[in-house]
């Protein structure tokens, strides 16, 4: 049945709106301003932001090294052509964009091994670093402080007519064109599964690899297409100005795209041109005041200071800030037909939650989750020391013991947020040697945290759609012409988690608004998008009230019909209530195991554990 | 083949360049691993120092006048900027510390490129700093001698206060763990401010020994910054012995280079924070726990 979807619809209206500007523009700036070469440059720089808003606006990594790349896009092309290597334009062009990103991989390979302000130093040093290289051991070929001039431009050739893209109209048509399939692209990432994994490294990095996403897989790919965009940027310039000036590697090419994105808006895609078209005029405007003549910079470097510190959202995210805030009709129509979707699936909601089994082909093993003689020192403390755990499939298994017996690292452990020392643990029989949190989410073991971890930013449903996602496409997928929110089964995932946690109501709500009850039931959930076989629960009690209490526990044990548990608790009613089995942990090591009968009627655990005094 | 003699005076402008890297990045280091700001406006700040020695050397002819005024002068520059900017960048995510800082120092530069013009300034050597050393077979500037005396024994006093006083105990155990501290009883915000000023007065007199070496022109101080990142990374974050070592480090690199082939000296000491980074990414003397 085709139906008029209005939501696709939307979908393409900036598209739409970006095609339509960039037709009637540069009639006004040719008008106004007699030339459409300053709009022209705007989009050059908007082709460069592009990408740059992509790695700092979306996933949050602050480069100050991408003229590194902008220079090496531009100057082998420009290479290329000046030398009469190739004849080809088109081919040069795309010549120099490849290489910029084959540059990247190896700066980023390096950048990421670090984070935040490491890698802006990082970042920061490759873009000097390769300003020196252009400027001395390579200088014969880039024309060190020279630069390279006479670069040719691209041309079609239609039958026997025959275009030129030289000159200001043809080359704002050849800059446009780019900077449109660039925009188009772009938006297809941003709303496609990768842009929301971006989003969530942005958010959260730790949780994001916990959610079974490769977090260093998917910031290297964003810092390579960055550097493709830069390198696109710079290749247009150099065709442009048929001139490639060697100051497009300085730090102040990288530090001018940074400021241009944020003052026009991070994280909105057309901030970074936005941003350019302010910086370039007032430039050109601040010079012709006599009061500020050559201030210029000081003014322009206050202006930004003054955004940073009070418009972080930039002009182009405050107006859209202040547009959803007069005129929501868009965001509560989204939810509404999103709402109808979870109503249909009512029937099939509790289908995934309860088949968490993914059959592996492998034979099964009596045993879900084995852990060997595990151990785990901090310096001269041994958190963990020698304990093994065998956990039957579908058992409830709780862990208790005083504060610091080793509880939450043993927890830890289990789920491969650190390696242990020795020992080893088996999933389903498998042993994961060497895998890490995300390899334990992607093989089907899920932990839910003491502290919650979530993407305080993004809805409920954003929310688990990021640990829905996370095991339905593998750690590591660059899908970036797929709609995110078009995997049917990801969607019938989360309708069903909301409808099961009763949250309902706040689905389409940002989770930093929400009450703790509600944020506690979410951390929960997400744990479970993943439809986990082996749960991890690290005091999933702590904090409620007693009305959230009940909710919980009923909760845990409807979960773990079909499904493996661990639970550490401190709320020895609801362990003694819903385990199969308890380990009693003291300072790290095993001190007793086994039914909720037998630990309450152990000796040594009342003493250890419940203060020495006998009960009757 | 670079002669002894040569090899030896590079050797010393290796150490003298290497001891300055040092006590700049030292202040950059203590500001990041204390506040967890990465003052991009370090740069300027050393370049301020060395304005302000040309100025006071304009008025007055006393070189020691010209360091303490620098050191004077940077330290309020600091106060003020903690007080007046930082201070309210505390509770924003890193990225946005960085940007502001980076609009600070270019504000910084353009005020002066304005007061100064965009010409380079010459700073005259001080009278006791004029001649050369001979040692025996090899001559050598006695300026230079004496900025490495000097520089040394601004590190040895930054020694003493990070590692011999009260401060110094809070200052390192902020870099542990900031928090703690603070539950502790102790008002982490204004060991802040003192941290931060006196990081900037440590690039302010490293920016007016250098002056007499140098061309003093606005944009001086950049260079000078993207070495003291390389140093950092090198030395590892918020650790004084790793700046003090890495400075030494990257300034020897430069310098030898230099002998041999003065374009590869910049691409250098890349090269081994490269290769820091992939054989122990957390710096030489790094710890684990901050990122």
């Amino acid at each position: 049945m085709v139906e008029w979807d209005s939501r696709r619809a939307w979908r393409w209206l900036p598209e739409l709106s970006m095609a339509i500007a960039l037709t009637i523009l540069p009639f006004a700036f040719d008008t106004w301003l007699g030339s459409v070469d300053l709009l022209t440059r705007i989009l050059i720089w908007g082709v460069f932001g592009l990408g740059f808003d992509l790695l700092f606006g979306r996933t949050g990594l602050l480069s100050f090294g991408q003229a590194a790349f902008y220079g090496t896009g531009g100057f082998v092309t420009a290479y290329l052509l000046t030398s009469g290597t190739l004849n080809s334009a088109w081919l040069a062009m795309a010549i120099g964009i490849v290489i910029a990103s084959v540059f990247s991989v190896f700066v980023g390979f390096l950048a990421l091994r670090r984070v935040g302000i490491y890698f802006a130093m990082i970042t920061l040093a490759f873009g000097e670093l390769s300003y020196f290289l252009e400027n001395s051991p390579l200088a014969k070929w880039t024309g060190g402080e020279n630069g390279l001039p006479g670069v040719g431009a691209p041309s079609i050739r239609i039958g026997e007519f025959d275009y030129s893209f030289t000159g200001s109209w043809p080359s704002y048509q050849l800059v446009a064109g780019f900077f449109f399939i660039g925009f188009v692209l772009a938006r297809f990432i941003v709303l496609s599964p990768v842009g929301v994994v971006l989003t969530a490294i942005r958010q959260n990095q730790q949780r994001t690899a916990a959610l079974g996403h490769d977090v260093r897989g998917y910031k290297l790919a964003v810092f390579v297409l960055a550097a493709a965009y830069a390198g696109c940027g710079g290749v247009l310039l150099g065709i442009f100005q048929s001139y490639m000036p060697p100051d497009a590697f300085a730090l102040e090419t990288s530090g001018q795209l940074v400021i241009q994105t944020v003052i026009g808006g991070a994280g909105t895609l057309i901030g970074p041109a936005v941003g350019a078209a302010i910086w370039l005029t007032l430039r050109d405007l601040l010079q012709e005041v006599p009061a500020i003549g050559d201030l210029w910079k000081f003014v322009l470097g206050l202006v930004f200071v003054v955004s940073v510190t009070f418009m972080p959202n930039g002009v182009v995210g405050t107006i859209i800030k202040l547009w959803s805030r007069f005129w929501p009709r868009r965001g509560a129509f989204a939810s509404s037909a999103r709402a109808d979707d979870g109503a249909n699936l009512n029937e099939t909601r509790l289908a995934p939650l309860t088949s968490g089994l993914r059959s592996t082909g492998m034979t099964p093993s009596p045993l879900a989750l084995e852990a060997r003689r595990i151990s785990k020192s901090y310096g001269g403390i041994r958190a963990v020391d020698d304990v093994s755990l065998a956990l039957p499939e579908g058992q409830l298994h709780a862990i208790i013991g005083p504060n610091g017996a080793g509880k939450s690292t043993l927890l830890r452990l289990l789920a491969h947020e650190e390696m242990c020392d020795s020992g080893h643990i088996l999933l389903h029989g498998v042993d994961l040697a060497g895998a890490d949190v995300t390899a334990a989410f992607q093989n089907g073991m899920a932990k839910s945290y003491q502290i919650n971890q979530l993407f305080p930013q993004l809805t409920v449903r954003q929310n688990l759609r990021i640990g829905a996602l996370g095991r339905q496409r593998g750690r590591l997928r660059l899908d970036v012409f797929q709609s995110a929110e078009r995997f049917s089964e990801t969607e019938a995932i989360i309708a069903a988690l909301i409808n099961e946690l009763s949250l309902d109501e706040c689905a389409d709500i940002v989770v930093s608004t929400l009450p703790y009850g509600a944020k506690r039931q979410l951390e929960l959930g997400l744990a479970l998008a993943g439809r986990p076989s082996v749960l991890l629960l690290d005091e999933p009690l702590a904090g409620l009230s007693p009305v959230e209490r009940d909710g919980v526990k009923r909760l845990v044990r409807s979960l773990s019909k079909g499904r493996t548990i661990v639970l550490v608790e401190h709320d020895m009613d609801a362990v003694f209530e819903l385990a199969a089995c308890i380990t009693v942990l003291q300072e790290g090591h095993k001190l007793a195991e086994g039914t909720p009968e037998e630990i309450s009627g152990d000796p040594k655990v009342r003493e250890a554990y419940l203060g020495g005094t006998v009960m009757p | 083949m670079p002669t002894l003699p040569q090899f030896l005076s590079q050797a010393f402008n290796g150490i003298a360049l290497g001891s300055l890297l040092a006590l700049i990045a030292s202040g950059l280091s203590i500001i990041l691993g204390t506040l967890g700001v990465l003052n991009f406006a370090h740069g300027s700040m050393f370049m301020l120092g060395a304005y302000t020695a040309f100025v006071v050397l304009g008025h007055w002819d006393s070189f020691a006048a010209a360091l303490a005024v620098a050191a004077l002068v940077l330290l309020l520059v600091g106060l003020v900027t903690e007080r007046g900017l930082i201070r309210f960048y505390y509770r924003r995510p890193a990225e946005d510390q960085i940007l502001v800082t980076f609009g600070l120092g270019i504000m910084m530069v353009e005020a002066v490129r304005h007061v100064f013009g965009p010409l380079s300034q010459r700073v005259p050597l001080p009278s006791w700093g004029q001649g050369v050393i001979n040692f025996g077979f090899f001559l050598y500037p006695l300026y230079r001698v004496e900025v490495i005396g000097i520089v040394a024994a601004l590190l040895f006093a930054f020694y003493l206060l990070l590692y011999r006083t009260r401060l110094g105990l809070v200052v390192r155990a902020g870099i542990e763990d900031p928090l703690m501290v603070e539950l502790l009883g102790t008002h982490v915000r204004r060991v802040f401010m003192v941290v931060f000023s006196l990081g900037a007065m440590a690039a302010g007199i490293a920016g007016a020994t250098y002056a007499p070496l140098a061309a003093v022109i606005p944009n001086m101080g950049e260079p000078f910054l993207v070495q003291c990142f390389v140093v950092v990374v090198i030395g590892g974050l918020g650790s004084f012995f790793g700046a003090v070592v890495g400075g030494l480090i990257v300034g020897e690199i430069l310098s030898l280079t230099t002998l041999f082939d003065p374009s590869y000296a910049q691409a250098a000491i890349y090269a081994v924070m490269t290769l820091v980074l992939i054989i122990r990414p957390r710096g030489l003397f790094g710890t684990m726990g901050r990122e």
